[in-house]
């Protein structure tokens, strides 16, 4: 069973680490724990002039899911505003199967979370973290 | 005389079970440990053929509750070696911490102390923290070793005429190291504090001498020792639970009740206010009997040879540590680990698809990750049904996440 969670795709976007880091002078940080595990994002984000993304960052304390969602949202958030952000988020859920419809790329990856839903929040948490930044 | 643990597998029907193609290999004991027949039958008697409430009823059946509830509580007096009315029976062993918090906790003042340790499960944590709010009394903390021990080397300073209790794991219940209670009670005793155990992950792993012991108070849970959910004890000497007030009203735990004033019952039945759980109970009464019945020499000799198999097995990885003592000697049958570039619940969930149920996270131990600075550990924990079969599994997952996951 969870043999299959663990598939290459997830495991190739955490070790990627794309974003993994912190800015040097952020506009914007917010920092979201699960009390349920003890995992923990901080996501930094440098804002341009609209609203947009310009830079990304994540520190992830947390396990091998929590590290790829974190690493595939930082694949896609420059240029996105809060709205183009809660796009990418549904094609999260999409795929672990929370909403309907086909989850787009690269968060189709995530497909095998549809199963094991004590580890859905796990993969939400760098969304959640983002979320606060820009609000 | 060796232990039959083939024997005593049979007696636990969920270890034959087949989950998704693959056998129960069950390894988060100081979760929540599995249940017998012999429970199982006890609170299906009670279910069956004598369940009402207790108490109070003049019928056959309320007769035949009362009996097998109060029967209960001499089964797990008997395994503790005190009173029977002695024993509370609450919902839990983080109710009866808070119980205590609250009801013992209300004798004492503002500026009183109580001493802990950094390795507590946040239930001997958390209730005396709110108790601090509620009354201004302080809190002190022993601090940990770096084996995993609770540093008794600084008892001397921390101890003060100022406190009232000292309440300690006697076993944590992340690096399964096992508490050297004569040294805590002959210095707490000399500044007139009393001493209270946390024995949830000690109890499964045999009957509990209390008065050898010589603490005043001491609690366990069921479901980790074998029993039904919903259940849990404390233990208090009589002249304590005497004066203490009670922790929650309601129907049991009155003496008269006017409309100008109540009396309270005595202990235990002041703290046992409105329907108790009756049938979990039961449930640990024969589970305190189920575990009298065992060679626990033969028993821990069994866990701690399967312990020695895990460690080992475990030091073989790279980058694998081990949290807590080194050696076998004054330990219980846990073990917590952590291995470079494998979060904790990564290692859980691949050894879940080995059949392999452990435990990962902070194990409602936060300040103890904090004093190791880590998020969490996976943790290995044994009971008396566990065999080599289990530990195979166990290290085959290990080196499978090993090899895939970092």
């Amino acid at each position: 069973m969870s043999e299959q969670l663990y598939q290459e795709r997830i495991v190739a976007l955490a070790k990627a680490k794309t974003g993994a880091g912190k800015l040097a002078s952020p506009s914007k940080s917010a920092r979201r724990d699960n009390p349920l595990c003890g995992d923990r994002v901080t996501i930094d984000v440098r804002l341009d002039g609209e609203g947009r993304i310009a830079e990304i960052a994540h520190q992830v304390r947390g396990c091998l899911l929590c590290q790829a969602s974190a690493s595939a949202l930082s694949s896609v958030a420059v240029g996105r505003d809060a709205a183009g952000i809660a796009d990418v988020r549904r094609d999260a859920e999409r795929a672990i199967g929370r909403e309907a419809g086909e989850a787009g790329e690269p968060f189709s990856a995530f497909a095998p979370v549809a199963g094991y839903k004590s580890r859905q929040e796990c993969v939400l948490l760098p969304f959640e973290a983002l979320e606060d930044a820009l609000s | 005389m060796s232990f039959d643990v083939a024997g005593t597998r049979r007696q636990f029907p969920i270890l034959s079970e087949i989950i998704d193609g693959k056998p129960v290999h069950y390894l988060d004991n100081g979760a929540s440990a599995q249940t017998p027949l012999a429970v199982l039958d006890a609170v299906r008697r009670y279910e069956t053929t004598g369940r009402t409430n207790v108490l109070r009823g003049v019928h056959r059946l309320a007769e035949r509750a009362t009996e097998a509830y109060e029967h209960a509580r001499a089964q797990v007096a008997a395994f503790l070696g005190v009173p029977a009315m002695e024993i509370v029976f609450t919902g839990g062993c983080t109710a009866a911490i808070n119980l205590a918090a609250y009801s013992y906790g209300a004798l004492l003042k503002a500026g009183d102390r109580i001493l802990l340790s950094e390795l507590e499960h946040h239930s001997n944590i958390v209730p005396w923290q709110l108790l601090r709010e509620r009354s201004g009394i302080e809190l002190d903390m022993l601090p940990v070793t770096t084996d995993g021990r609770i540093d008794l080397a600084a008892l001397p300073r921390l101890l003060t005429p100022k406190t009232k209790l000292v309440s300690l794991a006697h076993v944590s219940n992340v690096t399964g190291a096992l508490l050297d209670v004569r040294p805590v009670v002959a210095a707490a005793k000399a500044v007139g504090a009393k001493v209270m155990l946390d024995g949830a992950q000690y109890a499964p792993h045999g009957p509990v001498d209390v008065p050898a012991l010589g603490v005043d108070f001491y609690v366990f849970a069921g479901h980790k020792a074998y029993g039904p959910n919903g259940i849990g004890v404390l233990w208090a000497k009589s002249e304590i639970l005497d004066s203490m007030p009670p922790f929650m009203g309601g129907g049991s735990m009155i003496g008269r009740v006017t409309l100008a004033k109540t009396t309270w019952a005595a202990p235990p039945r002041r703290f046992e206010a409105g329907t108790p759980p009756i049938g979990p109970a039961i449930g640990l009464g024969a589970a305190c009997d189920w575990m009298q019945k065992l060679d626990w020499a033969a028993v821990h000799e069994h866990e701690m040879g399967l312990v020695q198999r895990v460690m080992d097995g475990l030091q073989k990885f790279d980058g694998t540590r081990l949290l807590g003592p080194a050696g076998l000697q004054n330990r219980h049958p846990v073990v917590s680990f952590v291995m470079d570039g494998v979060h904790p619940h990564d290692m859980a969930q691949m050894l879940d698809s080995f059949g392999v149920a452990v435990r990962a996270g902070h194990h409602c131990a936060q300040p103890l990750m904090d004093r190791f600075d880590l998020d969490g550990t996976t943790r290995v924990s044994l009971a008396p049904y566990n065999d080599d079969s289990d530990i195979d599994a166990l290290l085959t997952g290990v080196a499978h996440a090993a090899r895939t996951l970092r």
